[in-house]
């Protein structure tokens, strides 16, 4: 059984008929692997993870036809036994390390209140762990840092401090939302490289959101591509990279600057629209460069060999590999349109 | 912080002689001198009133008089009072227990309640309780504090009989002043029931010193909880694990205490300035009662020393604001 099982996972904003902003997501991943997210700013990822950890508040609503992970029914457990999971068996990476650590209180204060919450480690011993910790996430002069406040380090020390308290409770999955995008570009190869040591050392699960391609193509085994609140294509690397069967994935990698070539880098026109400015049809259907009369209908997420693809049209196939794609089942009245 | 202690004393030197400067001035600036009103209204002896005058170096030109004053001031001596004779310090130590007396219970008042409804209301943004915190609280911000306390005295003390209409405590006891603190006198005494009955003295005062304090501290927690809120760090916190309550209290009020420890030093001139009419009212024996007694008598020693005094009180709370700021906000600590 895997470890993290989550289907047809919904999250919506605003009362139970707004829009979704996740929609139908099927997500799962097995102890000890790695899972990449991609995806544009705006493509659900984030609220996905926060829907995994219980962090989305009214008036959000998140609703599944199955929450599992770790053998706990996470549609089900709520407050102290909730809470005895996340930053625990379940613990998160944000984005941008200088804000996620509280500026009133020290390094090693923000370590082991996690330390005293989930293992009930006081005193001595808690200081003595979360050094051990701080080394853990190879930061020079542990020591001295356990007393240091958030303001005195730089984007990368917070992010290893970041790390440290997430690794904290020993999870078995640690989710990472675009832990690097707000690092300068020398740090976030030794952070993403930190990360993947500590997920291979420790056995742990790892979800990495991202949008960069380059650090999925060295780190993940599945991919998970997400486009305006769905999954659109699932697959492995390489063969994903290799062949993206998704319109949109191919748009993603053709995106990636490639040393040596002074082209200009092709661009997908347009935003990913707004939840209130969803086509009912496909919805990249009005930025996608093969867009077709059937694509005014919405297709489901097909699996095939390779994976899985959300498309009437699959780019990259081998002969008789295409998945015939049916139009998605939708419970909308009358192909209600969300606008303005 | 030795140097930003170094500098803050040194802009405290223009200040000072701003205040002397002023009371000097608005005094004389109202009709009427001290002898005139010590002779009563009906009849002043010109020629008597001029000897008065030159006894207590009033003829002098004004300039003369300040540069006297500052003179004064330069050796320590605080000056006599014309009323009483005797030294405005110790009337201004002697009075002075009972309105920080007054000024502690308020302030209590406010902050805890001013706390609590703020951190409740914008835990509850948008709610009942938010819209009705916010509505009492502008109310309570916009009264004048006379018509307020007259209404409660009316209300609590004439109506219902539940607390005493003025003064700090009932004849029936005598109490010893050893700190000056009602409150703490009454229980080193042997008195019984004297402490309760200093406790009811203080109440309706405290509450009406304390309004708009209250009203302020209500509204400024509520949005500095919120802005707080929205915080990275607090989202951090939950991603932890940690209850709601420790969420809350350890991660967003600490944070959220660093604006409203500001507000909280900026309301200790409100409410030396709400003594004066507080004390008026409710007959409290404090500076501020004494003040308005002595600018009636034009006892322009006691006015201008008087004021001064509670200016640098004013000065020193604010001075002590500032480190605590630094003390709860590590961030400022480490500034050179």
């Amino acid at each position: 059984m895997s470890l993290l099982d989550i289907h047809n996972l919904n999250v919506r904003f605003g009362g139970r008929d707004a829009p979704p902003v996740v929609e139908g997501l099927d997500l799962s991943i097995d102890a000890g692997e790695v899972l990449a997210i991609v995806g544009e700013s705006g493509s659900g990822k984030s609220v996905t993870m926060m829907a995994l950890m219980g962090l989305i508040d009214h008036p959000g609503i998140v609703t599944a036809d199955q929450m599992q992970f770790l053998g706990h029914d996470l549609l089900t457990i709520r407050g102290r036994k909730r809470r005895q999971l996340i930053g625990k068996d379940m613990a998160m990476v944000f984005q941008d390390p200088m804000t996620a650590l509280n500026p009133a209180y020290t390094v090693g204060y923000q370590i082991e209140e996690v330390l005293r919450q989930h293992l009930n480690l006081k005193g001595s011993a808690a200081r003595k762990r979360a050094l051990e910790l701080l080394e853990r996430v190879e930061i020079p002069a542990a020591e001295s840092r356990l007393d240091a406040y958030p303001h005195q380090l730089s984007g990368g020390m917070s992010q290893r401090v970041a790390i440290a308290m997430a690794i904290a409770g020993e999870p078995r999955l640690l989710i990472a939302d675009e832990p690097t995008t707000a690092l300068d570009v020398t740090i976030q190869a030794q952070i993403m490289d930190l990360l993947l040591a500590l997920q291979r050392d420790q056995g742990m699960a790892l979800i990495l959101i991202t949008h960069d391609l380059a650090v999925v193509a060295e780190t993940a085994r599945d991919v998970c591509v997400m486009y305006a609140g769905q999954a659109v294509e699932k697959g492995h690397i390489p063969t994903l990279f290799d062949a993206p069967a998704h319109p949109y994935t191919e748009a993603l990698l053709a995106a990636i600057p490639e040393q040596g070539q002074g082209e200009r880098l092709a661009t997908l026109p347009g935003i990913v629209p707004g939840r209130y400015d969803r086509p009912t049809g496909c919805l990249l259907a009005p930025r996608c460069p093969y867009v077709q009369n059937r694509c005014q209908k919405r297709p489901a997420l097909e699996p095939y060999d390779r994976g899985a693809v959300r498309c009437f049209f699959p780019r990259n196939m081998a002969p008789g590999e295409a998945p015939s794609v049916s139009a998605e089942h939708r419970l909308e009245v009358g192909g209600h349109h969300y606008a303005h | 912080m030795l140097s930003f202690i170094a500098r803050r004393l040194a802009l405290l030197i223009p200040t000072f002689f701003g205040i002397t400067l002023l009371t000097f001035a608005l005094i004389r600036l109202i009709p009427g001198d001290p002898v005139e009103v010590m002779m009563g209204e009906r009849r002043v002896d010109p020629e008597l009133h001029a000897q008065a005058m030159e006894r207590l170096g009033l003829n002098k030109p004004l300039y003369q008089q300040y540069f006297d004053y500052i003179g004064q001031l330069a050796s320590g001596n605080l000056g006599e009072s014309l009323r009483t004779r005797t030294s405005v310090w110790n009337e201004f130590t002697t009075l002075f227990p009972a309105t920080l007396e007054l000024a502690f219970g308020a302030l209590i008042f406010a902050g805890t309640f001013g706390l609590l409804a703020g951190m409740i209301a914008a835990l509850k943004r948008g709610s009942l309780f938010d819209h009705g915190v916010m509505g009492i609280s502008l109310t309570g911000y916009s009264m004048p504090i006379f018509w307020w306390g007259l209404i409660l005295i009316m209300l609590f003390s004439v109506n219902l009989g539940w607390t005493p209409v003025s003064g700090r405590l009932d004849l029936l006891y005598d109490v010893p002043p050893v700190t000056g603190f009602m409150l703490i006198d009454t229980l080193l005494s042997e008195e019984e029931g004297a402490f309760l009955d200093a406790l009811r003295h203080l109440i309706l005062p405290a509450i009406v010193l304390g309004t708009i304090p209250l009203a302020v501290i209500a509204r400024m927690t509520r949005s500095a909880m919120l802005e707080v809120l929205r915080e990275d760090y607090v989202r951090t916190a939950r991603a932890k694990g940690l209850s709601p309550t420790r969420v809350v209290v350890v991660h967003a009020l600490r944070n959220a205490l660093i604006p409203v420890i500001t507000v909280f030093g900026l309301q200790v001139g409100t409410l030396l300035a709400g003594a004066v009419l507080t004390e008026t009212i409710f007959a409290w024996p404090g500076i501020g009662k004494w003040l308005i007694e002595s600018i009636g008598a034009r006892d322009y020693p006691v006015v201008q020393n008087g004021i001064l005094l509670v200016a640098c009180l004013v000065i020193l709370v604010n001075f002590t604001v500032d480190i605590l700021y630094g003390l709860i906000n590590p961030r400022i600590r480490h500034q050179r």
